[in-house]
């Protein structure tokens, strides 16, 4: 029948176009992508055996002391030893309270758990464009901050004031974390521009703020926070030292997101800049416009990365006093009915951190492909 | 691409959408009979658009543009050639000032090309740039890269933009693409809507700085034939280039730089076939046999 141009050494000519057909059995759906990941050939599906066997080592061994042995209620470590070898989580749930609010007191912890709850509101719009009343809401991400200060301090309306120093546990973190982040990205979008500007003056200071930021341990400055500044503040002054962190890890997060965007940045090729200015955009529409939104969506991996960072940074606010998650599991290991159950209290919070920073890094992965427009 | 009858039923349809639309919409008229303004015999006027009188232009030491003097008249096509580094791309870079010149005058429609940003918004809204590697906004869509001129310099609302932006679409014969991202059309049908996002912002002079040379052979057609139709409405051109198919075809004087000068500026008849200096000789005698 019809040669094979290889055959034919005088030529060819395709006379029909040929159909497309399907693809082989067992190439495509569950069947084929077993095959395509787990069984691809001898020692892939060997591997894959392996690994099987060895998790189930892993959760065999594990469930017991996590789960099966565990306890999940009794007055002290001593009466967990009595009912089952495992977890003691007794501990947790006595003192859940304390992870979550710190010595907020018992009365007013309400309040905190309203915040939390609103935070979902606040911050959906802002994450999420398809919220529904986007436009309505944003207004009420922008009032959000004022309703926190005000619900958690109180001393208006007639709520009693509570003091910072009473704050602690998750909520403590959860402060910082989101105002920390919520500060610094802004903040950081505007060092990265100044950096970049003509004017020497803001492209000195900008480069002077991010290099001392960066090139100073977090550590450092929370302390600058709690001890040095009273030295520099006019006698009598009363500047409250939560206030005084949050500027500190905004300060020390947005020097890094400044040179994350800024990386984002220059990988903007300048031809964008051409074609914005050839259509008469000035510098703030082309940044706004043009050369940000692009910029913020290659950055997305690094800004997260240091927003998951800062997260976890939080925890050394325990070197300047302040009780958070850290605090309170050691205020319940000195507690005598529980010493020594380490295990089970920084397993809990680790816990807490890996839920945060594992949903932050789902959203920036939905993000980025949200926005993907490029070669699709 | 899409095949010939279905894409010309679209634009048809297209078409009377838009001349509906430019019926309620005072500006949109104005881009409409533009459109349909008749084709032009080929003198152009007598009002000079461009001078350039004793221009120079050095990157750091390197003297890039020595002693430039060149008059544009209104609705000219100058076709600018030469070989790679004569600069003829900053020279045309230059007329909107994305490159700055350190001596001599650039005048644009009577004003003075300076550091000057009044001036600079004046110029960059009356001069369209096309560029080589298109440059369109990877994020935003085919329409909504036309319609940012509009709205955010020229201040229009965005519905009127809209129906502008359509309008140069359609004549650039790709309204069907206005919903898509430029990362999911051709590297023809890109310039063609960098071509319509220029024209969006409604300039007398039109800039391209080698459109078709980051094209596929058989891409290039598409675009010059988009050009050539602009050429036919009487709007100023320059542009740098290699085909000179199209410089024959279209342009009304050709110029031929080499290290920076002008060498030779001659109508295309006498530049293809008696061309004066050496150099143009040996160019021409490069490019064309081979």
């Amino acid at each position: 029948m019809a040669s094979s141009p290889s055959q034919n050494a005088r030529g060819y000519v395709a006379t029909a176009s040929l159909p497309a057909l399907p693809p082989p059995v067992g190439t495509t759906g569950p069947v084929g992508w077993l095959r395509q990941n787990l069984f691809y050939n001898l020692t892939n599906s060997v591997l894959t055996l392996v690994i099987v066997w060895l998790l189930w080592l892993l959760v065999s061994s594990s469930s017991g002391w996590f789960v099966f042995d565990a306890v999940a209620q009794a007055g002290s470590k001593q009466e967990c030893l009595k009912i089952d070898s495992g977890a003691c989580w007794a501990v947790i749930g006595k003192r859940i309270e304390q992870f979550m609010f710190g010595f907020y007191p018992e009365a007013e912890r309400w309040r905190p758990l309203v915040c939390f709850f609103l935070l979902f509101a606040a911050i959906g719009p802002l994450l999420v464009p398809s919220f529904p009343a986007r436009r309505l809401m944003l207004w009420f991400s922008a009032f959000y901050p004022v309703l926190t200060a005000v619900l958690l301090l109180g001393g208006v309306f007639g709520l009693p004031p509570v003091k910072t120093a009473l704050f602690g546990g998750f909520m403590l973190t959860l402060i910082v974390g989101v105002t920390g982040i919520a500060a610094s990205l802004p903040l950081g979008i505007l060092l990265a521009l100044g950096r970049q500007s003509r004017l020497l003056a803001v492209r000195t200071l900008s480069i002077m703020f991010i290099e001392f930021m960066r090139g100073v341990p977090l550590i450092t400055l929370l302390f600058v926070a709690s001890t040095m500044l009273n030295y520099f503040l006019p006698p009598g002054t009363h500047f409250d030292l939560l206030l005084r962190v949050l500027i500190m890890v905004t300060f020390f997060s947005a020097a890094y997101v400044a040179e994350v965007i800024r990386g984002g940045l220059q990988a903007i090729p300048a031809g964008q800049y051409e074609a914005a200015q050839a259509i008469g955009l000035d510098y703030w529409q082309t940044t706004r416009l043009i050369t940000l939104p692009q910029a913020l969506k290659i950055s997305i991996p690094g800004i997260v990365n240091t927003f998951i960072g800062l997260y976890k940074d939080t925890t050394l606010v325990i070197v300047i006093g302040l009780l958070d998650p850290l605090g309170i599991g050691r205020a319940a290991l000195a507690d005598s009915n529980w010493n020594g159950l380490s295990n089970e209290i920084y397993l809990f919070v680790a816990l807490f951190f890996f839920v945060s920073c594992f949903a932050m890094s789902r959203y920036s992965l939905w993000l980025e492909k949200r926005l993907a427009t490029e070669h699709r | 691409m899409t095949p010939p009858s279905a894409s010309k039923k679209t634009v048809k349809k297209a078409a009377k959408k838009t001349a509906r639309k430019a019926a309620a919409k005072p500006v949109a008229k104005k881009a409409a009979i533009q459109k349909t303004a008749p084709k032009r015999a080929g003198k152009p006027g007598n009002r000079s658009v461009i001078k350039i009188d004793g221009m120079n232009k050095w990157y750091g030491n390197f003297h890039v543009l020595r002693d430039i003097n060149l008059q544009v008249y209104e609705g000219e096509r100058i076709v600018i050639c030469g070989p790679s580094g004569s600069g003829k791309s900053t020279l045309i870079r230059c007329i909107n000032r994305l490159e700055a010149h350190q001596k001599g005058d650039i005048i644009v429609n009577d004003t003075e090309l300076t550091s000057d940003l009044k001036n600079l918004e004046t110029i960059r809204k009356d001069v369209g740039m096309v560029f080589q590697s298109f440059n369109l906004f990877p994020h935003l869509t085919v329409l909504e890269n036309c319609t940012l001129g509009p709205i955010w310099v020229r201040k229009m609302p965005k519905a009127e933009a809209e129906a502008l932006a359509m309008e140069y679409l359609d004549r650039v014969r790709i309204p069907e693409q206005a919903g898509k991202y430029p990362g999911q059309l051709s590297g023809g049908q890109q310039q063609r809507v960098a071509i319509a996002r220029s024209l969006c912002m409604q300039p007398t002079i039109m800039l391209f700085d080698e459109p078709t040379s980051a094209l596929d052979p058989e891409m290039i057609k598409e675009v010059l034939d988009t050009m050539i139709e602009l050429a036919n409405t009487g709007m100023t051109m320059l542009v740098v280039t290699h085909e000179m198919g199209f410089a024959n075809k279209v342009a009304d004087r050709v110029i031929f730089m080499d290290e920076g000068q002008i060498v030779e500026e001659n109508d295309p008849k006498n530049f293809f076939n008696n061309p004066r200096s050496d150099r143009t000789k040996l160019f021409l005698s490069q490019i064309l046999n081979h």
